[in-house]
């Protein structure tokens, strides 16, 4: 369909956007900004407090755009650039992800409970890097792990959703279920194959890995998820539509023109292979897939349009908070983030059912 | 829009080893509005997903303006051939309007966003169903009716040269049933309708066909199909049927305390329409 020919008569223009939610735009920027802020307060705060001013300093010299004289020393720029500005870059990109991931998951299986970590999806990219590492296996050289990580989530996924669906239906018990039981079954292995390794002196360390933690990261290691994360962000927005049309149900997708079957086979893929790469590196971190695509639709509605990117900054910024909370509250013990983000989105999750449940009680045909 | 024609070859559908649908054969001229009515089970649904592209026969074809729905892609048949589902959507707070919009879908591009041009077709399916003062509600938080309506607002967004539809008044009141009926009538579509109200479908559509057990048990204008004997055979109740001196259709009266068995057909003798 194109535009209408000049001269002809048509219909003003319409506003496409519903009345009564924020504008896009307007979302975006605040949130840009939100993001901007938190990443300066995750720089900034920490056992040596660096005021904002210096860490903006000390960012702009280092991407090579001075503004007035440097007056910090070398220590603070290395604990700024070295050991917080990793750590918080890879805590935004694996909120995003989670987010962007548990949005496009809860579209797929069509139920408002799906997320990577609820559903064992997590649990199987941990297991198969703890094998990567355990076994000492490395076929696909340094890239082993996160590859690894994500053929254990494309396994676990499809294995939940082959659990979970009778007669062409999720409920949302069986999906819950069967990720449950699932990431149990995972996780069981996981902890065996730990115990029984003779690498016993990795075992401690693998097991701080498999609660979910951003610490320990250096730049190198943060490519890998970057891209995952731009590549799944990308792919994400020009199916948006698509992943509204399942929204529909599937015989009402496939009448308006989506192959069901071959889009969530790809989406399976995609999801995975982001989830894997953001597991090998941060380690399962749960409910943020759950919580954040939510909260987000409370604010710009249901449209994937609008909730993609906007989910993502959300998540951004969600995880880099949540890392801030995890180095400080008990310093100078660190918190796995994942206890946290768990913290949080345990009575979250329990509200959604009882939302759920509420909701078919009141006999809306959902 | 434009009308398409469509032909339904000797099809039959299974569900394992079960027969819903067993050597059917439908035709609709391009702008006939065509009826299916039959019992509950006798096979409508699964002959509409068929024609939707849902349901793959296991014998015979289904063809729209001559080609096979299954040698086309599911994208381009969206294009030409729109259908409203017995199907409950999910629980994910969309309004009216956006789920009327995705019955663009099928014409977009990739990253386009809704033209000028989208925004017009989705207010004039809206209005087609009475349906604009629900554009900026929460499609979850809808009757049953309404939504039914939204549901034919975004088949009709569609722009569909043949509209398949199941039971597209369920729910409605009288009012939005004969108001639903009249639109799919102005349409310049084709359009396949199961309907269960035999004298909307007597008043409406230009031929019917009559399923039963998955047969077509009789076809043909509804003054032809819609006789005593058929009834009784098809549905086991006793019904007079008349033509209405105001509408000219068939008008069906029901005789509830002279219930008869289906068994009955053999005494009152087939109908010349009754194959």
């Amino acid at each position: 369909m194109t535009a209408p020919a000049p001269g002809t008569p048509t219909t003003a223009p319409v506003p496409v956007r519903p009345p009564g939610r924020t504008g896009l735009a307007a979302t975006v920027a605040v949130l840009v900004v939100l993001l901007l802020a938190s990443v300066t307060a995750g720089l900034a705060i920490g056992s040596v407090r660096v005021p904002p001013g210096q860490v903006w300093g000390i960012v702009t010299h280092a991407l090579g755009a001075d503004w007035g004289v440097p007056d910090w020393t070398r220590a603070r720029e290395t604990i700024v650039l070295d050991v917080r500005a990793p750590r918080v870059v890879l805590g935004a990109v694996t909120g995003a992800g989670l987010a962007v991931v548990g949005t496009a998951l809860q579209a797929l299986v069509r139920n408002p409970l799906a997320e990577p970590y609820l559903l064992g999806v997590s649990s199987g990219a941990s297991l198969g890097a703890v094998a990567v590492i355990v076994f000492g296996v490395s076929l696909f050289g340094p890239a082993s792990l996160p590859v690894s990580a994500f053929a254990g989530a494309l396994g676990a996924l499809v294995l939940v959703y082959a659990t979970a669906r009778t007669g062409g239906r999720i409920t949302s018990v069986r999906l819950v279920l069967s990720g449950v039981a699932i990431a149990a079954v995972l996780t069981a292995v996981l902890n065996l194959l730990l115990l029984t390794s003779d690498r016993g002196h990795e075992a401690r360390h693998v097991l701080a890995w498999t609660l979910g933690g951003l610490g320990g990261v250096d730049w190198g290691t943060l490519a890998l998820p970057s891209a995952a994360l731009l590549v799944g962000v990308g792919v994400l927005l020009t199916q948006a539509r698509n992943l509204n049309l399942l929204l529909a149900g599937e015989e009402a997708a496939t009448t308006m023109g989506l192959d069901v079957a071959r889009f969530r086979a790809r989406m399976f893929v995609l999801l995975s292979l982001v989830t894997g790469v953001l597991v090998a590196a941060a380690g399962p971190i749960g409910f943020v897939g759950l919580m954040l695509p939510h909260v987000v639709r409370l604010l710009v509605g249901g449209d994937h349009r609008r909730v993609l990117p906007t989910a993502a900054l959300a998540g951004a910024v969600f995880l880099v908070w949540a890392d801030i909370a995890a180095r400080t509250v008990a310093a100078p013990m660190e918190i796995p983030v994942g206890v946290l983000t768990a913290l949080c989105g345990g009575p979250f999750f329990l509200w959604l059912l009882r939302r759920d449940a509420r909701r078919h009680r009141e006999g809306g045909a959902a | 829009m434009t009308a398409a024609g469509l032909s339904v070859e000797g099809v039959t559908l299974t569900a394992g080893a079960r027969r819903l649908v067993e050597d059917v054969s439908l035709t609709a001229r391009p702008g006939e509005t065509i009826g299916l009515v039959g019992p509950n089970g006798s096979g409508k649904s699964s002959l509409l997903r068929a024609v939707y592209r849902v349901l793959r026969p296991r014998e015979g074809h289904v063809r729209v303006d001559d080609a096979d729905v299954w040698s086309l892609t599911v994208r381009r048949l969206a294009r030409t051939v729109a259908a409203v589902v017995q199907e409950g959507g999910a629980d994910f707070d969309l309004t009216v309007r956006e789920v009327v919009a995705m019955g663009r879908t099928p014409h977009q591009r990739l990253l386009a966003g809704d033209t000028a041009e989208d925004g017009a077709l989705i207010d004039r399916a809206l209005d087609a169903v009475d349906g604009t003062a629900l554009a900026a509600r929460s499609f979850d938080r809808l009757s049953g009716g309404e939504r039914q309506r939204v549901l034919i607002a975004r088949a009709l967004a569609q722009q569909p040269s043949l509209l398949v539809l199941d039971e597209p008044t369920n729910h409605l009141d009288i009012r939005h049933q004969l108001d639903v009926l009249d639109t799919l009538r102005r349409l310049s579509a084709t359009v396949l309708v199961a309907l269960h109200d035999l004298n909307l479908a007597a008043y409406y559509c230009d031929r019917l066909y009559v399923l039963r057990e998955g047969r077509v048990t009789a076809s043909g204008p509804p003054a032809d199909v819609l006789t005593p004997g058929l009834l009784a055979e098809v549905y086991g109740v006793s019904a007079e049927v008349a033509v209405h001196p105001r509408t000219g259709a068939p008008q069906v009266t029901f005789l509830p305390g002279e219930r008869c068995a289906p068994k009955a057909t053999e005494r009152t003798g087939p109908d010349a329409s009754v194959r």
